[in-house]
């Protein structure tokens, strides 16, 4: 049977004898014994230690607000953001896809703190929002491009005659590519997407430094009143640690479930 | 002129290609193509790899846009640039070499999206209509597989039922039995040839020789863009005027 070649782009990890499956070593897998290995400190910490970090805990919950605030409203936003860029990257309309290839090239080449600065203080010379709001702009027009640049060798990994068959059939371009080619993609997308969102938790922690007092921000405040540098940002360690790595499992058991759901 | 379906009056379509050293030409792929046909009319193209047969099958519709020329599918003009292209796509089915199924909708969802969507017909409605294709190809069992699940002959068959889902009146077949291995390639033909027996409008792109002596009512050989002959099978595997037909014949048969 003719195979139709799709997905080129990803790399399928064969039955071979020499890599391990990922989850082969059950209880002691590398994920599970940092995952678990982490909690376990934080709370023994916290138990048998509670004086600072008990104190410094109860200090930290409006910034693990903040940070999931950042982070989910950005997501929220790139993702947006990501899915007309990788449509626009793919358009034949010149104008639309000069716009899309440009930001992309733009943002990708200037780091994200620089970015943070400047829609912080340089543009808030012309308008100004507050350190959060500027801070999720800052994060979903980063991310954005970087989305968008997934979307697009997601949507250029379905093959041409997807779009042939959808056309063939009466439907017009803006309906095959929502009924037919976005839901391909999200499936092909979804493992380069978990990756952003766990990067975009971490890089969330570069907010700090727009007075946005996020969970690093809190640490800092903690820290310099107490002096208790090691204890926080040890703690602080500990609980990014926990939260990339739960968001890393979820994202790893969604794409089982897209796998078998398809 | 009442009774043609399709009717392609000196279609021309060019592309522009790079050669290998650099310099872009011009490649006539259909060259001052004229052809009707009729209503019923079960028209097989043939001729060798890269003469044109797909570029202009995928002209009738507007798969790809001619250069000059016209073309007509029921009284309407394809190429007009102000023609509603969907309105014509409605009317033409097209069966292609890798089936081209949506592999993340079952096998009845595959069927029914374009009625569903394009005709605004109801979705038991289609459901109903999508069944009864199934059994005609005989894939009725098969309504809630995805397409990865079947082999290359019933995705084939299954593409030509979702095609036969939106009452067509004329169906395009690119190299429809190419992909398939060869135990598979006579259950596609079987329903293809019902199909033909059943009086629809068929225009068909096959290497299977054997297949167009049996269910063509006229067989088109070309050759570098250009229609070299044309005639019932008889005329052209048995009584051929044209060297390059019967050279031709001489490398398939
Ligand atoms: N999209 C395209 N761009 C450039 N050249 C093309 C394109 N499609 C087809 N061709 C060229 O046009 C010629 C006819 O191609 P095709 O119609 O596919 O031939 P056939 O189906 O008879 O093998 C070939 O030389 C092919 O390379
Ligand atoms: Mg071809």
């Amino acid at each position: 049977m003719a195979e139709i070649k799709r997905n080129t782009n990803k790399i399928e990890i064969s039955d071979g004898l020499l890599i391990p499956d990922r989850n082969e070593n059950g209880l002691f897998s590398a994920w599970r014994i940092s995952f678990f290995g982490a909690l376990l400190i934080l709370l023994g910490l916290i138990v048998f230690s509670p004086e600072p970090y008990f104190e410094i805990i109860k200090f930290i919950p409006d910034g693990l607000f903040n940070t999931f605030l950042v982070t989910i409203s950005s997501i929220f936003f790139a993702m947006i953001i990501g899915l007309f860029t990788g449509l626009g990257r793919i358009s034949r309309n010149p104008l639309i896809n000069g716009i899309a290839n440009i930001y992309v090239e733009v943002i990708r080449g200037i780091p994200l703190l620089v970015q943070l600065f400047y829609i912080y203080y340089a543009l808030g010379k012309f308008i100004q929002v507050p350190s959060i709001i500027a801070a999720i702009i800052a994060m979903a027009v980063c991310y954005g491009a970087y989305i968008g640049e997934i979307f697009r060798a997601g949507i250029a990994s379905i093959s041409k005659g997807q779009m042939e068959a959808a056309l063939s059939l009466g439907l017009s371009r803006p309906q095959a590519i929502r009924k037919i080619i976005i839901p391909q993609t999200l499936k092909v997308v979804l493992p380069p997407l978990g990756n952003e969102f766990i990067a975009l938790l971490k890089d969330s922690s570069l907010v700090s430094i727009l007075a946005v007092a996020d969970i690093l921000r809190r640490g800092r405040e903690f820290a310099s009143n107490s002096f208790q540098y090691f204890e926080t940002y040890t703690l602080i360690a500990l609980i990014y640690l926990v939260l990339t790595l739960f968001l890393s499992r979820m994202v790893g058991i969604m794409e089982e479930r897209m796998k078998n759901a398809r | 002129m009442q009774d043609n379906i399709v009717v392609i009056k000196n279609a021309k379509k060019t592309f522009h290609v790079k050669s290998s050293d650099g310099s872009r030409k011009l490649l006539h792929a259909v060259n001052n193509v004229s052809l009707e046909i009729k209503k019923g009319e079960v028209v097989f193209v043939i001729g060798p790899s890269g003469s044109g047969k797909s570029t202009l099958l995928r002209c009738v519709n507007r798969l790809e846009t001619l250069t000059s020329g016209e073309i007509l599918v029921d009284n309407k003009s394809v190429t007009h640039p102000e023609s509603d292209i969907r309105e014509i796509r409605e009317e033409v089915g097209m069966v292609f070499q890798q089936f081209n199924l949506f592999p993340h909708l079952t096998v009845l969802k595959n069927i029914t999206l374009s009625p569903i969507t394009v005709k605004k017909i109801s979705r038991e409605e289609a459901e109903k209509n999508a069944i009864a294709l199934l059994k005609r190809v005989g894939l009725e069992e098969k309504k809630d597989a995805f397409p990865e699940e079947l082999s290359g002959g019933q995705q084939q068959r299954v593409a030509i039922a979702r095609s036969l889902a939106m009452n067509p009146k004329v169906m395009l077949f690119d190299e429809p039995t190419s992909a398939l291995d060869p135990e598979m390639v006579k259950e596609v033909l079987d329903v293809m040839l019902d199909l033909a027996k059943e009086g629809m409008t068929m225009m068909i792109v096959s290497h299977e020789m054997g297949f167009a002596r049996n269910a063509a009512d006229t067989i088109i050989l070309m050759d570098n863009g250009e229609i070299v002959e044309k005639g019932t099978p008889d005329q052209i595997f048995n009584n051929s005027t044209e060297e390059r037909t019967r050279q031709f014949l001489k490398h398939v048969l």
